[in-house]
């Protein structure tokens, strides 16, 4: 049987506030234990959260970016249930009015068709705290907490079931995480649980309208991760379903190092949360001039960026939309467009040599040696014909690891370009007339022969002939005289 | 609405109540008449009136976002049964 995955996803982004959302205490990553958790963190009798108007603000930002109607009045929700980093017996979130509505997403995906991801909402909500499992606590047998984490604000952004295969799933966080850093609500740190994301996985026959039953894969903090862990979960389905067996909706667990996922049965009953407004915090109301401010200095947001890019300097879709994957990256791209004047080859150059150097020194591009002034000067040489594209690779590469500017590496290592047509002509009638058993084969039409004489002249200029007129000297001189 | 010993022993181990199996029954009678009198309510034509979330008539105020609480972690880890290297210890939960 054919069958069709559906996926939706909740990812949690933690909003850069410095304090939490209902307390005063700081929300810095890397604390000493429970060295930031107050006493409204700590749910201690008495106390009263007080919302923090950043938290607010930074959703208000991500409601606009996504074209979605931020609610002039939502409301806080009690989520209740049990676990000991959850000091207060309950979680505030945003249930039935959440700050953020309907929006929508664009990803691009890998053969350059633009797909819209709806986004149902997003609302606001305190983190739990941390549970610390080692057996050497105190003597064995306990569970240590950590309350930092408690109460700092996240952003929980819940999508519609619009995705089809690992891959759009994918390319959807990664859009989501580009946005949230991109509009500057959130560092994005995965490594820091900054980022996590909750996999909705289900499968149904190819045709069948109605969804199939679902399973929750939580807590999935990496694109790699995510691949594997609804990968994994479409099989699995997919084995249980084809051996004649019944899904249970249900929660899992990614294991990364076994490359499973595995069923948290003890969540289960904890899925009657008994969400009711909470008395503590009133009606959120937000004036028509509060959300003009939060929004007052968006930048130019991604998805209109690589439109233009696309229209303005005439890449396709999918260049575009990897010059775009970061303000830094399409600021780095821009630059280099302006001054070489040549956005084509901008492009190719970023996509390529500095994205594959970048990678291989796993550097962002904010930290690259090369800075776009100097990768223009670089495409200027290429353009007026100093340097050919291999040349070019060499200068690229000394400017890499910092011999300076592409003028003086291509002075300093005598790599300007062969296109003296004089010297090039006696160069090459020097290598046919010491070749003549080649220049007969090529003559009696083995065209492959053409290739030996480009590498011997090639070797002979040390790289630096120009690859056109060489070959325009070649064809004419090996072609058969009569 | 009427609730029966199953729903109340739900209830109890949802909120983590332990309840004499003796009260039960008293539960359920007391439970029931709250619900009765929201079934009540419901009756009532609300066609237009904004579902209230708060009996105060007012909106959240808002705090400046600044760190304004230091570390009191000894103090509070005072009353804690049980801390080590500043952690909670609670018995061990297992996911």
């Amino acid at each position: 049987m054919q069958w069709e995955t559906v996926i939706g996803l909740e990812i949690h982004t933690q909003l850069a506030t410095r304090s939490k959302i209902f307390s005063g205490a700081a929300t810095a990553f890397g604390a000493a234990p429970n060295s930031q958790a107050c006493a409204i963190d700590l749910g201690l009798p008495g106390v009263l959260p007080v919302l923090n108007a950043e938290a607010v603000r930074l959703a208000v930002r991500f409601g606009k970016a996504i074209g979605a109607s931020v609610a002039h009045r939502s409301v806080f929700a009690r989520k209740n249930y049990f676990y000991p980093d959850l000091p207060k017996g309950y979680q505030i979130s945003q249930y039935e009015l959440p700050i953020v509505g309907e929006g929508q997403v664009q990803i691009v995906l890998a053969d350059g068709t633009v797909k819209s991801i709806g986004v149902t909402r997003a609302h606001l909500e305190e983190d739990a705290g941390k549970s610390l499992h080692d057996d050497r606590l105190g003597g064995g047998g306990y569970s240590g907490i950590d309350l930092n984490r408690a109460g700092t604000p996240l952003l929980e952004i819940v999508s519609e079931p619009d995705m089809r295969s690992p891959q759009e799933a994918v390319a959807y966080a990664r859009k989501i995480h580009q946005l949230v850093r991109w509009i500057g609500i959130s560092d994005g740190n995965m490594q820091e649980g900054s980022f996590r994301i909750d996999a909705n996985v289900s499968i149904r026959p190819h045709g069948q309208m109605r969804f199939g039953t679902r399973a929750e894969i939580k807590n999935i903090n990496s694109f790699r991760f995510l691949e594997r862990a609804i990968q994994f979960e479409v099989e699995r389905q997919i084995e249980v379903l084809e051996g004649g067996g019944t899904l249970v909706q249900e929660t899992r667990l990614y294991d990364a190092e076994r490359d499973e996922t595995r069923s948290m049965r003890s969540k289960e009953e904890a899925h009657d949360y008994r969400y009711f407004p909470d008395p503590d915090l009133l009606p959120l109301e937000l004036d028509a001039a509060f959300i003009v401010d939060a929004v007052a200095d968006l930048p130019e947001l991604p998805d209109v960026k690589r439109e233009r890019f696309h229209t303005q300097y005439d890449l396709g879709e999918y260049d575009a939309s990897q010059l775009t994957a970061s303000r830094e990256l399409a600021d780095y791209f821009e630059t280099v467009a302006r001054a070489s004047g040549e956005p084509k080859l901008a492009a190719n150059w970023i996509n390529g040599e500095l994205a594959a150097a970048l990678n291989r020194a796993e550097l962002e591009i904010g930290q690259s040696p090369v800075s776009a002034e100097r990768l223009a000067d670089l495409l200027k040489r290429i353009l007026d014909g100093t340097l050919s594209g291999k040349l070019a690779k060499q200068v690229f590469e000394a400017m890499w690891s910092g011999a300076g500017d592409a003028d003086q590496i291509i002075e300093e290592q005598g790599l300007r370009q062969i296109t003296d047509s004089g010297a090039l002509e006696t160069m090459i009638a020097a290598i046919v007339a010491a070749n003549p058993a080649q220049v007969e084969q090529y003559r009696a039409g083995k065209d492959k022969v053409f290739g030996f004489f480009v590498g011997q002249v090639m070797k002979e200029s040390k790289g630096k002939a120009n690859p056109q007129q060489v070959n325009a000297i070649l064809k004419r001189m090996l072609a058969p005289s009569d | 609405m009427s609730l029966d010993a199953s729903d109340i022993e739900k209830i109890a181990h949802l909120a983590r109540l332990a309840i004499a199996p003796e009260s039960i029954e008293r539960y359920a009678v007391d439970l029931s008449n709250i619900l009765d009198l929201v079934a009540r309510m419901d009756a009532i034509d609300t066609t237009g009136v904004t579902p209230m979330a708060h009996p105060l008539h007012m909106s959240q105020r808002l705090r400046a976002d600044r760190v304004v609480d230091s570390d009191q972690r000894e103090l509070f880890q005072s009353i804690a049964p049980l801390t080590e290297d500043g952690l909670y210890l609670v018995p061990k939960v297992i996911d």
